[in-house]
C-alpha cells in the first residue's frame, strides 16, 4: 500500500532537503533509502516506489541498489538491530562464542527477529573497533570488550525495555527508525554525548604522557618551520606547543626485549608462486583501505 | 633522537572536548587554515609534496603527487573526496580519529580543497558507526557556523560546501573506484582505471580521493613544515602514522609513532602478548595484507620494508594472534569475509572466493587433502592480477600466506579429522573464568561454526 498523503509530504519535506545538498540529484539515493527505512524500519516496495518516482527510475534501478547494501533490511528487523562481529579478530576473541550463545539465549538464527519484535540479531563484519574485541553493535553504536555474560544481559535489558547506554556513544540509545534517519542526513542533537574517546584508543597517547614523548618541535627541523603551535597539537602536551623538545627529552626507551635467534625476514620472498605476475598487482591497495596507487606518468 | 611514540593526529584525544570547534580551538586548532589561505595553491600542493606524505588508506601513493594529477585551469569542477569507509579487517584508526577530533579532518579538507581547487568536498563514512556520523555533522555545522566553510571563507573568496555522506554496508565502497560510483547513487561497483579520478572521478570530474588520515596529516605539514613532517619515519616512508594494536595483547589499543617502528618495539610498550602466550602470526596492515610471523618481529613498519618481508604495509592494523590461534579457521573465516563483500563484478573474485570457501571448509573440517591446498594455491593464482579490483587481490593474501607458514597445520586437520584447537583457549574470557566467563562448554572444536546458526560440519 503505498505511503499514505501524510507520511508522503513529511518524507516530501525531508527529501527536498537531502537532495539539495548534492550537486547531482542521485547522490541523494542512498540517503533517501535510509529516509524511507527510518519511515517503516525497513526498505518496503513502497519506500522503493517511492524513490523511484523521486529521482525518475524504474523501481528496478532501485531495488538493484536497495539489494547491494547490508544496512538496508528487505523486511522488519524490529526496535533493535543487534550485530555480533564475527570477522576472524573478534571471532577468536570470543565473537563466535558470544554469537552461538546468543542464538541459543534468543532462539532466533542469523538475520532473524525476536517474536517480540525487539530484537534483530546478525553476524556482523569488521566495524573498526577491534582494539575493543569482541564488539558488538546495537543500531549501529559501539558495546566494547563483551563477553557472553554482559551480550545475554544487554539483549535482556533491550527485550525488557531497560535503559541502555553504549560505550563510546550517547547516554542513551536510539532506536532503529531514528538511527535510520541520522544515517539519511538529520541531527537527533547528540553528538556531544559520550567520551571523546575510549581507554584503548588512548594507551598510546598515555605511555606518550608517561614518558614525555612528543612529536618534535617545529623549531627543531631545520627549514622552514612554522612559529606556531598548528593543528593537532596540545597546548599542554601536544608536540609543538609544548615546550618539550626531543633533546629535553631524556625518557628511555624501551629495550629491545631480549628474544635472540629472530633474524628480519627482510628479503624473504612469500610467494613462490606466480611470483611474477602478482607483484606488482600486490601492491594494489585492499579496497577496504582507501587510496589506490596511480600510475607514475598519468597524464595531466 | 625522535621519541618512540610521536602523537600529533591523536594529540588530542584525551581532551573530553576535543571534538568541539572550542576544543579544537583551544589547543591550537584551526590555526593552518588561514596560513594556507594566504599561500597560492600550487604553493601548498608543493609543500606535501615535499613533505613526502604517502597516503594512509593502504597502498602509500604520494598524496601531494596524487593531487597534482589534477587539470588545473579546466572548466570542470573539482572534488575532494575523503575516504572514511574503514573497514579492512583489522583496521581502527579512522573512526577513533573522527570520533575524537573530527574538526582536524575538516580543516584538512578545507586545506586541501583550496590547494586542488575544489569547492566541494564529501566524506564519505561507512554507516555502521552511527555516533561517529553525529560527530561528523556536528563538527561540520560547527565549522560552518564559525566560518571556516561555507562562502568567502577569512574574507579570501574561496568557498566550500562540505557533505557527510552516510555508506550503507559494502565493503568494496572503500576501494576509491567503487566508492565514487556508490557516491554517485549506485550499487558499489569498482571502475576500469584509466581514466583515474583525477581525470575523470566523481560525476566524470577531475577528483582527488584521499584517504581520513592522509587528510588529517595536512593541517601540521602546513603549520609546522614540510621538514618537519619529513624529518620523522624513515628513508622512503615519511612522517608519523597510528598503529592498531589488536587482538591477543595485553593492551590492545593505538599507538601513534613514526613510520619505521618494529612490531617488537610496539609490543614492548603494549606489554607484550597477552600472559602465558606467544606469538603465532599477524597482519601488518589488515586482513588483505599477507600473514607475517614472529620471524618478522624486527621488520621496520614502512612500505618498503615490510614489503621486501613480503608483506604490506597497508592501514597498520596490526592484528596480533597467539598460538592458541588455528590459523586455518582464521584463513576460512576472512575467505568468508571476501565471499561476502565480493561486488560480483568480475569472475576470477566472484567465482574464486565462492570456491575457496568450499576447499577451506573442507580442510578445516578435516576432510582436506594436501591436493587442496595445490588447488587453493591454483585459484589464488588465478584471482592474484587478474581481479578487477583490488578487493580480489587482498583476498589470497591469508590463504597463499597462511599455507606458506603453516602448511603443516592444514594437513594436521586432516591427521586428526579435525580441528585440532580449543576454540575456548583463545578467546578474551576463555582463559580466566570468572564473572566474564560462561556456561559455553570448553573443548569445542575450532570448526564449531555458529555463524549462520547451523551446528558444526552441517555443511560439509
Amino acid at each position: 500500500m503505498p505511503f499514505s498523503e501524510d507520511v508522503r509530504s513529511r518524507l516530501d519535506a525531508d527529501a527536498v532537503q537531502i537532495i539539495g545538498k548534492y550537486p547531482r540529484p542521485r547522490s541523494a539515493l542512498l540517503p533517501l533509502l535510509h529516509l524511507v527505512q527510518s519511515e517503516e524500519g525497513f526498505v518496503s516496495a513502497d519506500g522503493i516506489a517511492y524513490c523511484a518516482a523521486k529521482f525518475g527510475l524504474t523501481e528496478a534501478e532501485v531495488t538493484a541498489v536497495v539489494s547491494f547494501y547490508t544496512m538496508y533490511k528487505r523486511r522488519p528487523v524490529g526496535e533493535y538491530h543487534v550485530g555480533v562481529c564475527t570477522n576472524t579478530l573478534c571471532a577468536v576473541m570470543g565473537g563466535d562464542q558470544i554469537f552461538a550463545e546468543l542464538t541459543e539465549h534468543l532462539g532466533i538464527g542469523n538475520d532473524e527477529t525476536t517474536p517480540d519484535g525487539k530484537v534483530n540479531l546478525e553476524h556482523i563484519e569488521c566495524n573498526a573497533a577491534c582494539d575493543y574485541a569482541p564488539i558488538m553493535t546495537v543500531n549501529w553504536e559501539f558495546f566494547d570488550n563483551m563477553t557472553p555474560a554482559t551480550a545475554r544481559q544487554l539483549v535482556d535489558d533491550l527485550r525488557a525495555g531497560n535503559q541502555v547506554s553504549p560505550t563510546r556513544g550517547p547516554s542513551r540509545l536510539c532506536t532503529w527508525k531514528q538511527a535510520s534517519r541520522i544515517l539519511a542526513g538529520f541531527g537527533d542533537g547528540q553528538a556531544t554525548e559520550g567520551p571523546t574517546a575510549g581507554p584503548a584508543i588512548l594507551v598510546g597517547l598515555t605511555i606518550a604522557h608517561e614518558r614525555g614523548w612528543t612529536a618534535p618541535h617545529p623549531a627543531d627541523t631545520s627549514g622552514n618551520g612554522a612559529p606556531h603551535a598548528g593543528a593537532g597539537s596540545s597546548a599542554g602536551s601536544g608536540p609543538a606547543g609544548s615546550g618539550v623538545s626531543p633533546a629535553d627529552s631524556s625518557s628511555p626507551r624501551p629495550g629491545k626485549s631480549p628474544e635472540p635467534g629472530q633474524p628480519p625476514a627482510a628479503g624473504k620472498s612469500p610467494r613462490p608462486r606466480g611470483s611474477a605476475r602478482s607483484r606488482s598487482a600486490g601492491q594494489k591497495s585492499p579496497p577496504g583501505a582507501s587510496e589506490s596507487p596511480q600510475p607514475e606518468q598519468e597524464s595531466p | 633522537m625522535t621519541d618512540m611514540l610521536t602523537p600529533v593526529l591523536t594529540a588530542l584525544w584525551d581532551q573530553s572536548d576535543a571534538f568541539t570547534l572550542d576544543g579544537y580551538k583551544r589547543h591550537g586548532g584551526w590555526q593552518a587554515l588561514p596560513k594556507a589561505l594566504a599561500m597560492d595553491p600550487d604553493a601548498l600542493m608543493s609543500g606535501v609534496k615535499d613533505a613526502s606524505l604517502r597516503g594512509r588508506g593502504g597502498a602509500g601513493f604520494p598524496t601531494g603527487v596524487k593531487w597534482s594529477f589534477l587539470p588545473q585551469g579546466d572548466a570542470k569542477p573539482h572534488y575532494l573526496v575523503v575516504n572514511a569507509d574503514e573497514s579492512e579487517p583489522g583496521t581502527c584508526k579512522d573512526v577513533p580519529l573522527m570520533m575524537a577530533n573530527p574538526q582536524l579532518l575538516i580543516e584538512g579538507i578545507a586545506i586541501t580543497a583550496y590547494a586542488i581547487r575544489a569547492k566541494h568536498a564529501f566524506i564519505y563514512v561507512r554507516g555502521e558507526v552511527l555516533h561517529v556520523v553525529r560527530r561528523l555533522r556536528h563538527a561540520v555545522e560547527e565549522a560552518y557556523a564559525a566560518g571556516y566553510l561555507g562562502t568567502n571563507i577569512g574574507g579570501s573568496g574561496f568557498d566550500l560546501e562540505v557533505i557527510v555522506h552516510a555508506g550503507a554496508g559494502a565493503y568494496i565502497c572503500g576501494e576509491e573506484s567503487a566508492l565514487l560510483t556508490s557516491l554517485e547513487g549506485f550499487r558499489g561497483l569498482p571502475r576500469l582505471r584509466p581514466p583515474f579520478p583525477a581525470i575523470e572521478g566523481l560525476y566524470a570530474c577531475p577528483t582527488v580521493i584521499n584517504n581520513v588520515e592522509s587528510i588529517a596529516s595536512v593541517p601540521s605539514i602546513v603549520a609546522n613544515g614540510a621538514d618537519w613532517f619529513s624529518g620523522l619515519g624513515t628513508e622512503k616512508s615519511k612522517g608519523f602514522g597510528i598503529f592498531s594494536l589488536s587482538g591477543h595483547v595485553t593492551t590492545p589499543g593505538q599507538y601513534e609513532a613514526p613510520l619505521g617502528i618494529t612490531l617488537r618495539e610496539l609490543l614492548d610498550l603494549a606489554g607484550g602478548v597477552r600472559a602465558g602466550h606467544r606469538l603465532k602470526f599477524w597482519t601488518p596492515g589488515g586482513s588483505s595484507t599477507p600473514l607475517l610471523t614472529d620471524a618478522h618481529l624486527d621488520v621496520p613498519l614502512d612500505f618498503e620494508s615490510v614489503a621486501a618481508a613480503g608483506s604490506m604495509l597497508g592501514t597498520r592494523a596490526l592484528q596480533i594472534f597467539d598460538e592458541t590461534t588455528c590459523v586455518v579457521r582464521a584463513v576460512l573465516r576472512w575467505t568468508e569475509f571476501y565471499e561476502h563483500e565480493s561486488c560480483g563484478k568480475c569472475t576470477p573474485c566472484r567465482e574464486g572466493t565462492f570456491w575457496m570457501v568450499k576447499v577451506l571448509e573442507r580442510l578445516e573440517h578435516g576432510h582436506g587433502t594436501e591436493e587442496d591446498l595445490e588447488k587453493l594455491l591454483d585459484i589464488c593464482d588465478n584471482i592474484l592480477g587478474r581481479a578487477f579490483c583490488a578487493l580480489g587481490d587482498g583476498a589470497t593474501s591469508p590463504i597463499t600466506s597462511g599455507i606458506q607458514y603453516f602448511r603443516d597445520e592444514f594437513m594436521q586437520h586432516q591427521k586428526e579429522g579435525g580441528c585440532p584447537f580449543d576454540q575456548a583457549a583463545s578467546t578474551l574470557f576463555g582463559d580466566r573464568g570468572g564473572p566474564g566467563g560462561s556456561s559455553f562448554p570448553r573443548g569445542v572444536r575450532g570448526d564449531g561454526s555458529p555463524r549462520d546458526g547451523k551446528p558444526a560440519g552441517s555443511e560439509s
